[in-house]
């Protein structure tokens, strides 16, 4: 199983898309971080500017660790993109190029070979989510230093000391791992119905969207059907930055969204199974 | 000796929806055969050939490959055999030797670099190993494709049309490679082809398929020379012709007859003296043309599956 998934990994980074993830993040971030190295105070004073009049803020707010917790929360719809361009081709990829029939004809079984993608798939989106931390998280640093993050919630102000807050980022980026898994086995579960990759790239991203859509719309019907989204669990990174972290509702949003993976990973393993490799 | 069954299909049928691709085929390849498995396009060949390396599922019917059943030994099976299915597919974005040493890998034995390098010799590529698939031409291509079939040394090959797209020398290059593989290193070979020609040059024994379903079997020899050959004599005037043979056995032969032309059913060794009674009662031969019954047969059912 090692040689497979090596081999595999072996294919996905030899192939020029998936370096578009990277390269994606290498420059967003850096583009979010200038931008608020400009206009940052500014926009500090703006998310704070009730709270100036009964409190005074000193010391470097604008700094690594709250730019990164912006970033995190801005490109949670952007990185399931990036991960579906791969994860999407693992399968549809072979069809599409031919090369599922000199793949199938050697003595490997088809579960072997489907998992061994599968695993190569899940590595690739690890990478990519290091990717981002240490370039949001290092470049942060490096660019804005250190120092107390403020997030804003709905109802509450909270402020961590500095030395509370590199271990949640560590657990935030774990906890995205997980979530961006979802992501990677519903596009490798597309992928493996069709013989094109762009289908399971584009449905992936359709999933995604309709659900945070749904999630967002304050109607009854949908807030009914909310907690049934596994989209509904991807933004449960945001509980490592309460006061209190509630971890039973973390460790429920880990097991929805590990059960997801399994769910679509099983799918896609029975439907590679039984397929017919007309390509 | 009994002959050692190397390929059994019994009764083999694949459906897609409503077509009928293969229609209860049945056939037996033996240890050192070169079977050429001939049909017209889109008779069955590619979606058997499918069947018999497991890219897709039988509907009905029993697949037996070294005298295990594919089902059941798929992976034991499949180390033993090498395989070229349709038109040569790579991962165009890495080099020839790269793709062999993936595929190598994959095949659970051990292919040395200099197992590679020998491959690529044996199908002229040597200079090219480090180009990437992407620029290589479609014969090219086709080598490759060769070669990945020889990779693991395998027992049994199948060559699913293998010289389509090569140039006549490429195409002599393979057929001489197949006569090779098959004399001098023992090789059981599956051949599919939609030219008679190529499978009568190099197979010994061939089936014919056409809808999904056989329609002759047997050795290439016996099929090609047992049978009368179509013999066309195209003369001055042919109602004169018949009239002359009217009274002898030549006339139970005579098959049709337009205004200049006779087509009679001969054995080979009938053509002389029909030709020589014909001239000597002062009927002006100008062309014997001979066509062997089997070339008609197949050249009929192309036309069918044509149309």
């Amino acid at each position: 199983m090692i040689k497979l998934i090596r081999i595999e990994l072996y294919k996905i980074f030899k192939k020029w898309r998936t370096y578009i993830g990277f390269l994606a993040i290498a420059v967003l971030v850096p583009v979010i971080q200038i931008a608020m190295l400009i206009e940052g105070e500014k926009s500090l004073n703006f998310m704070t500017r009730n709270l100036q009049q009964s409190f005074i803020f000193v010391g470097n707010l604008l700094n690594g660790y709250l730019i990164t917790y912006l970033i995190l929360g801005s490109l949670y719809i952007h990185i399931p993109f990036l991960i579906a361009l791969v994860a999407g081709d693992l399968l549809a990829g072979e069809a599409t190029s031919g090369t599922y029939r000199i793949l199938i004809i050697r003595p490997i079984s088809r579960l072997n070979l489907v998992t061994s993608k599968f695993f190569a798939g899940l590595i690739y989106t690890y990478t990519l989510i290091l990717w981002l931390a240490l370039i949001s998280l290092g470049l942060g640093i490096l660019i804005f230093g250190t120092g107390e993050l403020i997030v804003l919630k709905s109802s509450q102000i909270i402020i961590f000391a500095k030395s509370d807050v590199f271990w949640r980022f560590l657990l935030a980026f774990a906890f995205a791992s997980l979530s961006m898994s979802v992501v990677t086995a519903l596009a490798f579960l597309f992928s493996s119905l069709v013989e094109n990759a762009i289908g399971p790239i584009v449905s992936t991203m359709a999933v995604i969207i309709v659900f945070i859509v749904i999630s967002a719309i304050e109607i009854n019907i949908f807030q009914t059907i909310k907690p049934y989204l596994f989209t509904t669990y991807m933004s449960s990174w945001r509980l490592f930055f309460d006061d209190s972290i509630n971890y039973p509702e973390i460790l429920k949003s880990c097991l929805i969204l590990a059960g997801h993976v399994v769910l679509f990973f099983g799918a896609a393993t029975v439907i590679f199974k039984r397929k017919d490799i007309l390509s | 000796m009994p002959e050692e069954n190397i390929i059994e299909i019994k009764n083999l049928s694949k459906s897609f929806k409503e077509i009928k691709a293969v229609d209860n085929l049945s056939l037996n390849v033996f240890r050192g055969d070169v079977f050429g498995f001939l049909g017209p396009n889109g008779a069955g060949k590619s979606t058997t050939i499918r069947m018999l390396l497991s890219l897709i599922n039988p509907s009905k019917g029993e697949i037996r490959i070294f005298g295990k059943s594919l089902n059941e030994k798929r992976l034991e099976i499949l180390k033993k055999i090498g395989a070229i299915v349709e038109k040569p597919d790579f991962y165009s974005y890495l080099s020839a030797y790269k793709n062999l040493e993936i595929l190598g890998r994959l095949s659970q034995t051990d292919v040395t670099k200099k197992r590679i390098m020998e491959l690529l010799e044996l199908v002229g590529l040597e200079k090219r190993y480090k180009s990437k698939v992407k620029t290589f031409s479609h014969g090219m291509k086709q080598r490759l494709g060769i070669a990945q079939a020889l990779l693991h040394e395998p027992d049994l090959i199948i060559l699913d049309e293998p010289t389509t797209g090569l140039d006549p020398q490429g195409m002599k290059e393979i057929r001489d490679l197949i006569i090779n593989l098959s004399k001098e290193k023992q090789k059981t070979i599956f051949l599919s082809s939609h030219i008679l020609y190529e499978v009568e040059l190099v197979a010994n024994r061939m089936i014919i398929i056409s809808k999904g379903a056989a329609k002759i079997e047997g050795k290439v020899e016996d099929l090609l020379n047992a049978n009368e050959l179509d013999v066309t004599f195209e003369v001055n005037n042919s109602e004169l012709a018949k009239n002359i043979i009217q009274n002898n056995k030549w006339i139970n032969k005579l098959n049709s007859i337009t205004k200049n032309k006779m087509i009679f059913s001969l054995k080979q060794d009938e053509i002389a003296p029909l030709n020589k009674h014909l001239v000597e009662n002062n009927i002006m031969v100008s062309a014997v043309v001979p066509k062997r019954s089997l070339e008609e047969y197949f050249l009929q059912i192309t036309e069918q599956e044509g149309s």
